[in-house]
């Protein structure tokens, strides 16, 4: 059975808090997240199912948000993330060099994830980081002015982790 | 030098630090603010002649009074840190650097229109911002502009920050609104409009991050002052983030007086084009603005200057034009394919659409379609006149202006670039591995060297 | 004392009527009748919420009102736009609405398998009469069409979620008929698909409704599947005493069979009363039920023609029956044949006609 720790179901209180007496759908999108970074980086049936259980919404409810949102991953992701932009600004600067090199490099394709489950390969579309390109997203955070040499630097340090 | 009034003290150090702000002149404002009465501050906005920043340019006094102000009914500010036009990051950079000054006009804001509980609602993948707003708000919390009673004048408020997760339709306002309900980002049916039924049916008014931003410098200066910075109906400053092939890309804040060849080739602004490049095109105001090729972004139609504000950039419509948008400036060089960049865009909105009504729903993924082929040499000419039916179809009539989004871009690139289409088609083989180039976009008259 | 509900005049395709305060241009429309309603794919009166989403209804307002007589500028969704006083509206008179409906139906075939001839829809499609009524000849399409993973919802309900075209109408039927909702609609754009994520069967006893409101063949009764065509069987008002529901129903026989159940539907194809499961999918013989009598259907239905009680030779002029309308299509179809040559008299000829009698007509009538 999944759970949250005491501290995370303190967080979730706050959350629930925010908002008017019985909005607390409203928390849903902040406790996605939350499940997400906390049972192993995607959201599987039983993770939603126990939000849904949190807010006191059905289930489908949850469901529906989740496959909505770009952020959740629905499938067993790598233990690192690499969330490449590939939309207009970021392909001016050669965001495909950039992807197809993390793919000759990885020897993985854009969803797959390498063998080891360390590295996901992910394509995405902006993500406010134009003047910045190219660009992905490693977590919470943005990695930019992308090169083949920054890409390795991310590899070696991911390994690292 | 144009004047600042919301990135003049980005540069200082420390300056995401309340006390820094606070030493700086910070919270001015909420001071001078809370001691009016709050329909006087929606008289100074209006005053100010502030548009909205977001993209639609709407005047912020007007969508302010339109507010309805029900008995007993709660109501809400709702600040759209959704940042998600391709080639807008302004709101990013101004959150990141100047955090206090989003919460000292979210304050103000919040006691003008009397939301007491004020919600920023972020773009998901701006994780670590959130962070940054969140420490911002406890100083504030801690300095008594947060809270209850502030500055003993009874006023109550709260702000939280609400992170989204993926979703670029989520920046209408709307769909923004669904989303910080806890569902899907689908777009409401309008009317009725959130001023009257918005945030969980109570009114509500969403406001860009620059925006609320500028509501600072309004009440630290007057409306009237305000108004005078600028030109005509474009008053204030704008933040313009500009990318792609310029050498110097960032934020910029500009007075709205400066020509466009001025931002693109001083070495203040956007520095010129990299690598001794000329200009072919440039989209002037985010991803859905029509782009314009070379001759018609510096000149007008009728051969006057163009200038960087709302009227002289959408001076000759849609037909010569274009808009000044979210301000998402982005330059493209001689080397740069409209036909690959259109088609990038196209499955950008292909993506994002929300997928409820139907011809947004198909249309968007229909074009991406037609793009991709035409791009890989497969198209034929005909095709060119399919997707200019289908964006006419698609434009006005879906439930939100993201058909329209989708719809322009294509549009505006078969309007100016229709031959660069034409040798698409025409020269299968050649356009994987050659470029069209420039053709007779460039004006002779830009070349800086 | 009620409060008197202020009348307001609305003009829509030059047919003036006075209708309440708070009347939506569509069910103005619907008050006058004919050819100036517009066609709703997503919209239903009953489902609270429900319209805007399909685009179908799209008119434009020529003007806005008495007090702000300035045209809209955008078409806009007559299920969801409120009728103001002096306002005028054009549905069919207006060539833009004409083009942009042309356009919505295009785009709601786009992806649609148009596999009619195996789905158990077709005969009572709205799809089809859309597409018939407002279509274009042909696709414009030449991609590959969308296909979704097959998904089971239990015993009742048939799934196709390649005909679907997200008119969401049965997610509000879930939410507003049953306390659980396990179906909605799931990813985005143009791969959203109704579905339940983990494989759930449907199963409240009120769900069965998703099937009558769904106005194409994505969802469809598993107990009707590949039975019949609708246009075979025999459409009956019958009733039954039900603790559930109120038990009124349409049965569709054959002979004396009831193929199927279904809740009875009135002029714009809605559902007048909603009906448990119980009643559709459990009762199929005649002596569960007392039967009223033939339904009447629309004469322009192709379900009328497989039911014969009623019909009674018009005596109308072919305009009268058509309200007013042209014709679609009227072919002379001795222009294209030489069978049925009208110089033949059949009643002539001795024994079975052969393609030599029509070579030589005259003989026959030597």
């Amino acid at each position: 059975m999944l759970k949250f720790s005491d501290d995370k179901l303190k967080e979730v209180k706050k959350i629930i808090d925010r908002y008017p007496q019985g909005k607390q759908k409203s928390a849903l999108i902040p406790l996605l997240h939350m499940a997400q970074s906390e049972f192993g980086g995607w959201l599987s049936p039983e993770s939603m199912d126990y939000v849904a259980s949190l807010l006191s919404i059905d289930p489908i409810e949850v469901y529906e948000v989740a496959t909505f949102y770009s952020m959740y991953n629905l499938q067993p992701v790598g233990k690192h993330i690499f969330e490449v932009c590939q939309t207009g600004p970021c392909m001016l600067n050669g965001s495909d060099n950039i992807i197809n090199y993390i793919k000759t490099k990885l020897n993985i394709g854009v969803g797959e994830t390498t063998e080891d489950g360390l590295f996901t390969l992910k394509t995405v579309e902006c993500l406010g980081a134009c003047g910045y390109a190219p660009m992905m997203q490693l977590g919470d955070h943005y990695r930019e002015h992308l090169t083949k040499e920054k890409v390795d630097a991310i590899i070696e340090e991911c390994r690292g982790k | 030098m144009a004047k600042k009034v919301l990135l003049e003290k980005a540069h200082i150090k420390g300056i995401r630090a309340y006390d820094v702000y606070k030493a700086q002149g910070g919270y001015a404002s909420v001071e001078k603010a809370l001691k009016m009465d709050p329909a006087a501050i929606v008289e100074e906005v209006k005053k100010s002649g502030l548009r909205g920043r977001g993209g639609a340019g709407f005047p912020t006094g007007m969508k302010w009074s339109f507010l309805a102000k029900p008995e007993g009914v709660p109501r809400y500010l709702v600040c759209n840190a959704d940042e998600s036009e391709p080639g807008t990051f302004k709101d990013r950079y101004l959150m990141e650097f100047l955090p206090h000054l989003l919460i000292e006009g979210l304050i103000v804001s919040s006691f003008a229109l009397g939301s007491n509980s004020t919600y920023i609602y972020i773009r998901g993948e701006y994780a670590w911002i959130v962070n940054i707003l969140e420490q911002a708000i406890e100083e504030a919390k801690q300095h008594g502009y947060l809270g209850k009673n502030i500055l003993n004048t009874g006023f109550d408020c709260e702000i939280y920050v609400q992170r989204g997760a993926g979703a670029y339709i989520c920046g209408e306002e709307t769909a923004l609104i669904e989303s910080l309900e806890g569902k899907r980002g689908n777009p409401r049916i309008k009317p009725p409009f959130p001023a009257i039924k918005g945030l969980w049916d109570c009114p509500t008014v969403v406001n860009n991050v620059e925006t609320i931003a500028a509501v600072v410098p309004i009440i630290n200066m007057g409306g009237e002052e305000y108004a005078k910075i600028g030109v005509g109906r474009s008053t204030g400053t704008k933040l313009l983030s500009a990318c792609g092939n310029i050498n110097k890309p960032g934020v910029y804040e500009i007075d709205m007086t400066i020509s466009v060849e001025e931002f693109i080739f001083s070495d203040e602004y956007c520095g010129g084009i990299p690598n001794g490049k000329r200009l072919k095109a440039c989209i002037p105001g985010g991803s859905s603005v029509p782009i314009l090729p070379a001759n018609l972004l510096l000149k007008t139609a009728k051969g006057e200057t163009r200038y960087m504000n709302y009227e002289s950039l959408s001076d000759g419509g849609f037909a010569t034009g274009s808009m000044m948008g979210s301000g998402g400036f982005i330059v493209l060089d001689e080397d740069q394919c409209i036909v690959r960049h259109t088609m990038s865009l196209a499955r950008f909105y292909r993506h994002e659409s929300c997928g409820q009504c139907s011809p947004c729903r198909e249309g968007t993924g229909w074009m991406e379609k037609i793009l991709t082929k035409i791009e890989n040499g497969k198209g034929q000419s005909s095709d060119i006149d399919l997707l200019w039916d289908i964006q006419r179809k698609i434009e006005g009539n879906t439930i939100c202006p993201l058909g329209d989004a989708a719809a322009w871009p294509v549009a505006a690139a078969i309007r100016h670039f229709r031959d660069e289409f034409e040798w698409h088609v025409n020269n299968p083989s050649l356009c994987l591995t050659e470029n069209y180039g420039l053709a007779h976009y460039a004006d002779e008259l830009s070349i800086v060297s | 004392m009620a409060e008197e509900v202020k009348k307001i005049k609305v003009t829509i395709d030059n047919i003036t009527i006075d209708v309440p305060m708070g009347t939506t241009i569509l069910q103005a429309a619907r008050l006058i009748g004919g050819d100036v309603v517009p066609p709703a794919m997503c919209y239903y009166s009953k489902l609270q919420g429900s319209g805007g989403k399909c685009r179908t209804c799209l008119v434009e307002v020529s003007k806005g009102s008495e007090a702000d007589p300035r045209p809209m500028p955008k078409l806009v969704a007559s299920c969801r736009t409120g009728v103001m006083d002096g306002m005028e509206v054009k549905n069919m008179t207006s060539p833009r609405v004409e083009d942009a409906r042309n356009g919505v139906v295009e785009f709601l075939l786009l992806n649609h398998p148009l596999d009619c001839p195996i789905c158990d829809q077709a005969g009572e499609c709205h799809l089809q009469d859309l597409g018939y009524e407002h279509g274009k000849e042909g696709t414009r399409y030449e991609f590959k069409r969308r296909t979704f993973d097959k998904h089971d919802l239990g015993p009742y309900i048939q799934l196709h979620m390649t005909r679907c075209i997200l008119c969401y109408r049965c997610v509000y039927t879930a939410d507003q008929l049953t306390d659980k909702r396990v179906h909605g609609v799931l990813s985005r754009g143009d791969h959203s698909e109704i579905a339940t994520h983990i494989e759930k069967s449907l199963d409240n006893n009120f769900i069965g409704n998703v099937i009558d409101v769904c106005p194409v063949g994505a969802l469809t009764d598993k107990t009707f599947r590949f039975k019949n065509r609708v246009w075979f069987t025999k459409p009956m008002s019958a009733h039954r005493e039900c603790k559930c529901c109120s038990g009124k129903v349409t049965l569709w026989q054959r002979g004396e069979e009831v193929l199927r159940v279904t809740a009875r539907k009135d002029q714009w194809g809605e559902v007048e009363e909603w009906i448990c499961n119980e009643c559709r999918f459990e009762k199929k013989n005649t002596a569960d039920w007392i039967i009223e009598g033939p339904t009447q259907v629309n004469r322009h239905s192709v379900i009328s023609q497989g039911h014969y009680e009623q019909v009674v030779k018009p005596t109308e002029t072919f305009s009268a029956v058509h309200g007013g309308r042209k014709p679609k299509l009227l072919m002379d179809i001795h222009s294209v044949s030489e069978v049925n040559d009208p110089s033949v008299d059949l009643s002539l000829i001795n024994g079975p006609a052969t393609g030599e009698v029509f070579n030589h007509p005259t003989k026959t009538q030597e």
